[in-house]
């Protein structure tokens, strides 16, 4: 290791609880964007946003093995997730539990879907994207959601909705989706309906 | 903020923590699933909501400001042990009224009082698959409801019907989230049920003997079972609240002699205080 590692969470108890929260909140009320509180004494280490680094350090451990992207999968990250979280890193992205993708989403295949079984033993996917306000409109709706929602994303793939609809058709089964922008986070549940608003 | 020496914020340890928070995720994900988790020996028996307190521990932090309730009431002594031991291993607000409370713990009761958008409520479960009774195995009624194969439950309350001329399940009333998994509401009053239908507040349940979590996201439609010809009814009362005169909330019937006397009174502490605060009197206080 050449560079300093970067720190970690000051109070790791009441900083990732803080986290976990901001995290419960977004995937409780799909589609609406949440603040998560600065707790990154450092910053987060490239290409990671402040919200999936804190992500990262409440939510992963041992017990979790996480998959990178091609573009978050620096030896700065590895070392940083290793060192804080000691977390797996898998090659395989259907053994991951979470996944970081820094770089465009272009399909949510492959990743792990669970079973009819056991639908929670599928993967939650940190995607960072460009905007969170601006962007192409989406509609909303399904539990969390009171009447409808409207998501304005800069940084997904023009046919996600198509994409999200195949996700969503799984049900039970399927992936679950946590969008960041720098330190704000939009939850996707699986059960959530996206459609494309036409401008 | 002062809280006992020598235990983690909350009791549980930063691992157990992390393990429920990512059950808790996928509970809400997957609305009326039952998201098995490591439960963790709790320092009060099975039965005492070692499954409630652990997911309370799991999400509470020193912003929050938490209600326990047993039955409805606030100074029952489950409520009592679950708020004080919260007190003390993670210096905890606590409150009895329901609307200032961000996290409310219950056994068996939801709030007259509406919750709102931001409160969490959590469930203390017994026995969270509702099936158990009717098949003892869990990989059947795993399978049945990774299938949404729940013939078996209608037949049951259709077994009622054919006895008794009604459903005659009081409490623990089955429900179907959002459409799909069939899920116990934990043994709160039927009356309840329908609170639970597009509630603002976040819904979540935890089994700590049975290993289990789940979840209800706000807004999500919960429908109790039941036919067409048999449509799900609540309880009612032909009496009010002898202390508050109230007559849309869940009575209690309170022995008050031995020959015979008795009074309704609602079960709901700080709905009724609440009333009675507003000036509302019922024939108790009026005698």
């Amino acid at each position: 290791m050449t560079e300093t590692l970067l720190a970690g969470l000051a109070d790791p108890t009441l900083d990732s609880q803080r986290v976990f929260r901001a995290a419960l909140d977004a995937l409780s009320r799909p589609g609406r964007a949440v603040d998560l509180p600065d707790v990154l004494p450092d910053g987060a280490p490239a290409p990671l946003m402040p919200a999936t680094a804190a992500l990262a350090l409440a939510l992963f451990d041992y017990e979790t093995p996480v998959w990178l992207d091609p573009e978050a999968d620096r030896l700065a990250v590895r070392d940083w997730l290793r060192f804080h979280c000691g977390c797996p890193l898998v090659a395989d992205k259907a053994q991951a539990r979470f996944a970081i993708l820094a770089g465009p989403l272009d399909a949510l295949d492959g990743f792990a879907a669970g079973s009819d079984a056991y639908p929670d033993h599928s993967a939650t996917l940190l995607v960072q994207v460009a905007g969170l306000s601006e962007g192409a409109a989406h509609r909303l709706t399904g539990p969390g959601i009171e009447l409808e929602e409207t998501m304005q994303i800069n940084g997904l793939p023009d046919d996600f909705a198509a994409l999200w609809e195949r996700n969503r058709g799984l049900f039970p089964r399927g992936i679950d989706l946590f969008l960041a922008d720098g330190a704000r986070l939009i939850g996707l549940p699986r059960t959530t309906r996206i459609e494309r608003k036409e401008a | 903020m002062s809280t006992a020496q020598g235990y983690n914020f909350a009791y549980l340890d930063e691992q157990t923590k992390r393990m429920i928070r990512r059950a808790i995720l996928k509970a809400v994900a997957i609305p009326g699933y039952q998201v098995p988790f490591g439960s963790r020996e709790m320092p009060l028996p099975y039965g005492w909501g070692t499954g409630g307190i652990q997911v309370t521990a799991a999400i509470l932090g020193p912003d929050d400001t938490l209600k326990v309730i047993d039955q409805g009431a606030d100074d029952t002594t489950n409520a009592v042990n679950i708020r004080s031991f919260f007190q003390k291993t993670a210096g905890m607000a606590t409150t009895d009224r329901t609307r200032e409370a961000s996290i409310i713990q219950t056994r068996h009761r939801i709030p007259e009082t509406p919750l709102v958008e931001g409160q969490i409520m959590v469930y203390q479960v017994p026995i969270p698959e509702p099936l158990r009774w009717l098949e003892p195995r869990e990989g059947e009624t795993r399978k049945m409801h990774g299938l949404a194969e729940y013939g078996v439950m209608q037949v049951k309350l259709y077994e009622d019907i054919a006895h008794y001329g009604h459903i005659s399940t009081a409490y623990d009333y089955p429900v179907r989230v959002n459409g799909r998994y069939v899920m116990s509401p934990s043994p709160i009053p039927k009356f309840d049920n329908p609170k639970m239908d597009n509630s603002p507040a976040l819904q979540l349940f935890g089994a700590g003997r049975e290993k289990r979590i789940y979840a209800i996201p706000p807004y999500t439609r919960v429908e109790s079972l039941d036919f067409e010809d048999h449509p799900f009814q609540i309880e009612s009362w032909d009496q009010a609240c002898a202390i508050c005169g109230s007559a849309d909330s869940y009575l209690d019937e309170i022995v008050t002699d031995d020959k015979g006397g008795r009074m309704f009174v609602c079960s709901d502490t700080d709905y009724c205080g609440e009333r009675v605060a507003a000036g509302h009197t019922g024939e108790e206080q009026a005698a």
